[in-house]
């Protein structure tokens, strides 16, 4: 029986899950070998050294506690025990917030350096040295001139999805046809119009694609800087359940960066295919 | 002003710096006068400058020596007046059939209403045969299909002046013939002033009043300006049987073959500012056989 490719793939997708699950179960099942121990010592060894449970979380203890989570996703019990929702609530904000003003700045940037040779070849220096330079790097700087933690991951987040988006819109709008341009010249199109209903259609999917880049960096990024200005958010609340040695919540937090980093990339893609022109 | 000279191009050249500090001259001196309603063929190998010259006249190049006029006035850059069909269609692929067409109108019209844009783009659609086929994006017409919405876009903004820069020659020929049929029609009914380039001997012939010769780039010059004999409500179908026919063909075909070579060197006494207007004929009747005694 012929089936679809997608129903096979799925099944396929399935079948791989299960094979890791299963493998990850039997790999952490236990060790088996406890030693006699007092008491008193027991109850300062961890349940690796009495029950010869592993060191490791299952994929059991990691479902139960992931139901914990889901159950009660916006708990607020202090600084230090906040719900994975709101902690993910954080970071998306500070992503999102960062990212937009990242596309304020880019894309009108972008659309000057990709129509002007001169501002083109003027900025290509700054440009070259300010876009490899790590956007963790900026953060002190960010810390002593903004002197606020939170507004300062929003800046990294800014100057890390800037770079992407501004070279992909100035090389979107540069890679115009030429023979578009000339029939919005022969039609004696003026520049505001023509830069609107010629250039930006035409380098939309450039600038689109530049976008979805961006977004996944942002959202590389922002681990990193929670982890580092602290307080709340997705980052944060990993290394704050390391210092905890709860890798449970660890392996919840990667599960849950995951699921989020596809959704904003998904929601670009659809974006991008809704702009894009079959030629 | 004067309908015998409602073009003319006056002297222009067009030089580029060469690698050593020199120019390359890709062409000099032409001067051409085109009458008004009429259709104008330019021929000639690639290199001798055909696409440059329209644009120029387009307004989308500009001459380093002379100038062309248009109905009285100097070309200053694109204009309105003068549309282009371009030779890869240019179709902008976002938008529909409609749209394309639209915005030619609504660039000529910028206060008309959506309604009345519509109305008159739609009215150049029907005219190219494209009824039905409004809504559809270019990706999804045919070559010749797309080609036609070309016409419509550069007929709707109803120029003074047609530029085609080699318009059919990425279409199969059936729909090479059809499409040049239409073109003809319509140059016919509306009288619109052609300037169009091409590297089809035969489409010249069917289509130009005039046809203009140009010799081998770099340096190139108009050898000749040909005067069509055929009469003006030729069809394509029995055009090579009408007795000029192959006279004109083989002149045109001598031409390309070797004297557009050897032109610049040979004829001494050529006016460029006078350019030879020739008007090929029946071959003279010659005696080919004694008779025996």
């Amino acid at each position: 029986m012929p089936s679809s490719l997608s129903l096979r793939a799925a099944i396929v997708s399935v079948a791989l899950l299960l094979v890791f699950l299963i493998g990850w179960h039997i790999a952490t099942r236990g060790t088996g070998a406890t030693a006699t121990m007092s008491p008193e010592y027991a109850r300062l060894m961890g349940a690796t050294a009495t029950q010869g449970k592993s060191a490791m979380p299952g994929p059991l203890d990691v479902g139960a506690k992931l139901w914990e989570h889901i159950k009660s996703p916006f708990y607020d019990k202090g600084p230090n025990d906040k719900g994975l929702g709101i902690q993910l609530g954080y970071s998306i904000a500070r992503v999102l917030l960062g990212y937009l003003l990242a596309v304020v700045f880019a894309v009108p940037l972008g659309f000057l350096i990709g129509m002007s040779p001169l501002m083109s070849k003027a900025l290509d220096p700054f440009i070259q040295i300010l876009k490899p330079i790590s956007p963790l790097a900026w953060m002190p700087l960010a810390l002593y001139t903004i002197k606020d933690s939170s507004v300062s991951a929003i800046f990294v987040i800014f100057i890390c999805a800037l770079w992407p988006m501004l070279i992909n819109t100035a090389f979107g709008v540069a890679a115009v046809r030429k023979e578009w341009i000339n029939v919005a010249r022969t039609l004696e199109v003026g520049n505001v119009r023509r830069a609107f209903t010629v250039i930006l259609p035409a380098a939309a999917p450039t600038i689109l694609t530049g976008m979805r880049i961006s977004i996944g960096i942002a959202w590389l990024v922002i681990v990193a800087a929670e982890m580092l200005v602290g307080g709340t958010g997705i980052g944060y609340f990993v290394w704050n359940e390391w210092n905890n040695l709860s890798i449970t919540n660890v392996i919840i937090a990667i599960l849950f960066i995951g699921l989020i980093g596809m959704i904003l990339d998904q929601i670009l893609a659809r974006f991008a295919r809704m702009v894009t022109f079959p030629e | 002003m004067s309908d015998e000279r409602f073009v003319s191009i006056e002297g222009i050249a067009k030089r580029y710096p060469g690698p050593s500090g020199g120019s390359t001259t890709i062409f000099e001196n032409l001067w051409l006068p085109i009458k008004r309603g009429e259709f104008c063929c330019v021929i000639g190998h690639s290199g001798c400058g055909k696409t440059t010259v329209l644009n120029i006249l387009a307004g989308l190049d500009q001459p380093s020596e002379g100038a062309v006029i248009v109905d009285g006035q100097a070309i200053e850059g694109p204009s309105l007046d003068r549309a282009v069909i371009f030779q890869s269609h240019a179709l902008l692929p976002w938008r529909s059939v409609l749209g394309n067409v639209a915005f030619a109108v609504s660039s000529k019209w910028r206060d008309w209403s959506a309604a009345k844009v519509r109305a008159h783009a739609q009215k150049f659609i029907d005219l190219v045969g494209l009824i039905g086929s409004e809504h559809k994006r270019p990706s999804e017409l045919s070559g010749g299909m797309k080609q036609r919405v070309g016409i419509a876009r550069a007929l709707s903004i109803t120029p003074k002046m047609m530029l085609m820069d080699e318009p059919f020659s990425a279409l199969d020929a059936l729909t090479r013939g059809t499409l040049q049929d239409e073109v003809r029609r319509i140059c016919l009914e509306t009288g619109q002033t052609t300037f169009m380039i091409t590297h089809d001997v035969d489409e010249a012939i069917y289509l130009a009043d005039k046809i203009i010769l140009m010799t081998n780039g770099p340096g190139a010059v108009l050898a000749e300006i040909l005067e069509n004999p055929l009469p003006k409500d030729r069809a394509r179908i029995d055009i090579h049987r009408h007795p000029h026919y192959y006279g004109l063909r083989n002149h045109i075909i001598d031409f390309l073959v070797s004297r557009s070579k050897s032109f610049t060197q040979t004829a001494k006494n050529h006016d460029p500012r006078n350019v030879p207007v020739v008007r090929p004929a029946l071959p003279e009747p010659s005696v080919i056989s004694e008779p025996a005694a």
